[in-house]
C-alpha cells in the first residue's frame, strides 16, 4: 500500500525541502543563464537557509512523524536543526567574499553548502537508520566535492582524495553496524529498534554488540576522534579556509545530533557498556588532540587538531546519555559561532592563494588590525574556557553534566586538558599583541559579508557567555521532546 | 533452504576482502574498490535479514537499493578526484600524494 500524502505530511519536512531546493534552483539557474558575478547565488542560499530557520523556529516542541516515519519532527530534532542552519548561514557570508578573492567564485559552492545542510538536517531529525545513513552520505559526499573545490591547488585535491577514501572507509564500517542492528532488531525505525533492544535484554547478542561497536567506529571517524582522527589535520589544512570552517562545525553537528538520538532512544538500555566505551575515546581523543595541538605551528593546522579535543570534550556530556543532552546541544551552538569566527579571521589575514597561516605572520597583527584580533583574542580565549565567554558556561555544563551522571573523574580528566589546552590558545594571543613581524603580511581588505559573520560570532559568544539563562533553557527543554 | 548463517559468513568474508584491500593496496582505485566491496558486504546482511529476521517489511530492500544509489555517487566522486590528481602528478598511489604530510 502507497503511504497517503497526509502520511507522508511534508509540511513538516520544510526545512529540508527548502534547503535543498535553494541548492537545485542554484544550479538549474547558473546552468541557464551564468555569466557575470555570483553573488545571486550567496543571497538565495541564504534565502532558502532563511525560510528552513523560520520553519524550525515557528515549530513548537511537538513530538510528530514526517515522512511516513522516516524523521522525527521533535524537539531534539529542531534543536539540533537550528544549529546547523546557523551555521550554515554564517559559512555562506564567510565564504562569499573568500571565493572572489581567491577567483573560484562559483555558484555550485553554495549548492553544495546547501545540500551538505540539508544530510546534516536529515541527520538531526532522523527517526531511521536509513535516514541517518543516507544524510550522512549526502553531507559527506558534498563535503568531499567542496574539499576539492579549488580546483587548481594540489594540496585541496589531495585533501579530498584523503578524505573521501577514509570517509568512505567509515561509511562501511557505519552500514555494517546497521545492518547488524536491522538483524538484532527486525527493523530500521528507532524507536522501534529502541523498544525490540529494551524487551529482549541486552545480554549477549553479538549482533547487537557487534552492530554498535561498528557504529561507534563510523561516527567516531566522522568526528574525527581519536583513533580515527588521522584524516582530519590533512583535510583540515588541505581544503579551502572557508570550507574547512564549515567542515568543522556542520560534521560535528550532524554527527554528534544522530549519536545522542541513537543513544537516548535506542542504545538506552546498554548504556553501562557504550558510555564506556565512549569515556575511553574521549579520554583519547581530548588528551591526544591536545598535546598534538601543542607541537603545531601553523594556525589551521592547529585548529585541526583543537577541533579533535573539542570533539572530545563534547563526547565527555555524551557519555553521561540522557542527561548530557542538552550540553551537547548548548556547547556546539556556543562552538559554532567560536570555531566558524576563528576560521573567518584565518581566511581573512591568509595570503591569497595560500591556505596556510604560519605563527610568524600573525606577529604584530594585534596593532595593525585591532578589531580582527581582538575578535580572534576573544574566539580563543572561548575554546581555552575562560569565563565571561560562552565556552566557559559550555564547558561547565559538559563536564557537570558527566559529573551528575557519575563520572567525575572523567570530567577531572577533562579539566586538565583543558588547562593544557590555554597554552596553545594563549599562544597565538601573545604572538599577536607581544612579537614584532619581521615581515609584515600584506593584508587584503575584509568584505562587509566577512565583517558581518565575524561581528555575529562574536556577539554570540559574549551574549551566551554573559546571559546563557536563556539558551540553556531553550536547550533543556528541547531535548526533554524527544519522539520514543 | 539455505540457512541465515551462510549469508552472513558471505556477508563477513567480502567484508574482509574489502577490509584488507583498503588497508594492504597503495593504488587509490584499488582502496576505492575495497571500499566498495565492504559496502556491498553490508548490503548482502541488509537483504538477507529482510527475509529471516524481519519477513514482511520492505525497509531491508529499499535500504539496498539506496545504498547502491549512495555507493554510485560515492565512486563517480571518487574517480574523479583519482583523474585529476593522476593528470597533474602521472600517479594514483596514495604514497606518492603526501604534500600534506605532517
Amino acid at each position: 500500500m502507497l503511504p497517503t500524502l497526509s502520511v507522508l505530511n511534508l509540511n513538516g519536512a520544510v526545512p529540508q525541502i527548502a534547503v535543498a531546493g535553494a541548492g537545485m534552483l542554484i544550479m538549474l539557474i547558473d546552468a541557464l543563464f551564468h555569466r557575470g558575478s555570483r553573488r545571486w547565488a550567496a543571497y538565495l542560499a541564504l534565502l532558502g537557509l532563511a525560510v528552513a530557520l523560520a520553519r524550525v523556529v515557528e515549530s513548537g516542541a511537538s513530538a510528530e512523524t514526517i515522512l511516513d516515519g522516516a524523521l522525527a519532527r521533535d524537539g531534539l530534532g529542531m534543536a539540533f536543526a537550528l544549529v546547523l542552519i546557523v551555521a550554515a548561514a554564517l559559512s555562506v557570508l564567510v565564504a562569499m567574499d573568500y571565493l572572489r578573492r581567491e577567483e573560484h567564485e562559483r555558484a555550485e559552492y553554495y549548492a553544495l553548502i546547501l545540500f551538505a545542510t540539508a544530510g546534516g538536517l536529515a541527520m538531526a531529525m532522523a527517526n531511521d537508520l536509513v535516514a541517518v545513513f543516507i544524510g550522512l552520505e549526502t553531507l559527506s559526499i558534498s563535503l568531499y566535492v567542496l574539499s576539492a573545490f579549488f580546483t587548481g591547488d594540489a594540496a585541496s585535491r589531495e585533501a579530498a582524495l584523503k578524505y573521501l577514501l577514509l570517509g568512505a572507509f567509515a561509511s562501511a564500517f557505519f552500514l555494517y553496524g546497521i545492518a547488524l542492528l536491522y538483524g538484532a532488531s527486525g527493523t530500521t525505525r528507532l524507536v522501534e529498534m529502541g523498544t525490540a533492544i529494551r524487551l529482549a535484554g541486552t545480554q549477549a547478542d553479538p549482533l547487537l554488540w557487534g552492530g554498535v561497536a561498528l557504529i561507534i567506529v563510523g561516527v567516531g571517524f566522522k568526528l574525527a576522534l581519536v583513533p580515527f582522527h588521522s584524516w582530519a589535520p590533512d583535510v583540515y589544512q588541505g581544503a579551502p579556509t572557508s570550507v574547512t570552517a564549515f567542515m568543522s562545525v556542520a560534521s560535528k553537528v550532524a554527527a554528534f545530533a544522530a549519536l545522542v538520538r541513537l543513544l537516548v532512544v535506542v542504545l538506552a538500555p546498554a548504556a553501562p557498556l557504550t558510555s564506556a566505551l565512549l569515556a575511553l575515546l574521549a579520554v583519547l581523543t581530548m588528551t591526544v588532540g591536545n598535546i598534538l595541538a601543542l607541537a603545531q605551528d601553523e594556525v589551521k593546522r592547529l585548529l585541526a587538531y583543537s577541533s579533535i579535543a573539542q570533539a572530545g570534550y563534547i563526547l565527555v556530556a555524551a557519555v553521561a546519555g540522557e542527561v548530557g543532552a542538552a550540553a551537547v546541544l548548548f556547547y556546539l551552538l556556543g562552538y559554532a559561532f567560536t570555531n566558524l569566527g576563528a576560521f573567518a579571521v584565518v581566511l581573512a589575514w591568509s595570503r591569497r592563494g595560500e591556505g596556510r597561516l604560519p605563527f610568524s605572520d600573525l606577529a604584530g597583527l594585534g596593532f595593525r588590525r585591532p578589531w580582527t584580533a581582538a575578535a580572534l583574542s576573544l574566539f580563543l580565549l572561548s575554546l581555552t574556557g575562560m569565563p565571561l565567554t560562552v565556552g566557559f558556561v559550555g564547558k561547565l555544563y559538559l563536564f557537570g553534566a558527566a559529573v551528575q551522571a557519575g563520572w567525575t573523574w572523567l570530567a577531572i580528566v577533562a579539566v586538565l586538558n583543558s588547562v593544557v589546552s590555554a597554552f596553545y590558545y594563549l599562544r597565538l594571543v601573545v604572538i599577536m599583541y607581544m612579537r614584532e613581524a619581521e615581515m609584515p603580511l600584506a593584508l587584503q581588505r575584509a568584505g562587509l559579508a566577512l565583517g558581518v559573520a565575524l561581528a555575529v560570532c562574536a556577539a554570540g559568544v559574549i551574549l551566551l557567555g554573559l546571559v546563557p539563562g536563556v539558551a540553556l533553557d531553550w536547550a533543556r527543554q528541547a531535548v526533554a521532546v524527544v519522539l520514543s | 533452504m539455505i540457512p541465515l548463517t551462510w549469508y552472513l559468513v558471505l556477508s563477513a568474508v567480502l567484508f574482509c576482502i574489502g577490509l584488507y584491500g583498503v588497508l594492504a593496496r597503495r593504488n587509490a582505485i584499488a582502496i576505492l574498490m575495497g571500499a566498495e566491496l565492504m559496502l556491498n558486504s553490508a548490503n548482502i546482511n541488509l537483504a538477507a535479514f529482510e527475509r529471516y529476521v524481519a519477513a514482511g517489511s520492505v525497509a531491508g530492500q529499499v535500504f539496498v537499493i539506496f545504498n547502491i544509489a549512495v555507493a554510485a555517487a560515492e565512486a563517480a566522486v571518487g574517480l574523479a578526484l583519482i583523474l585529476a590528481i593522476y593528470r597533474s602528478r602521472d600517479t594514483v598511489s596514495v604514497e606518492e600524494v603526501d604534500l600534506l604530510k605532517g
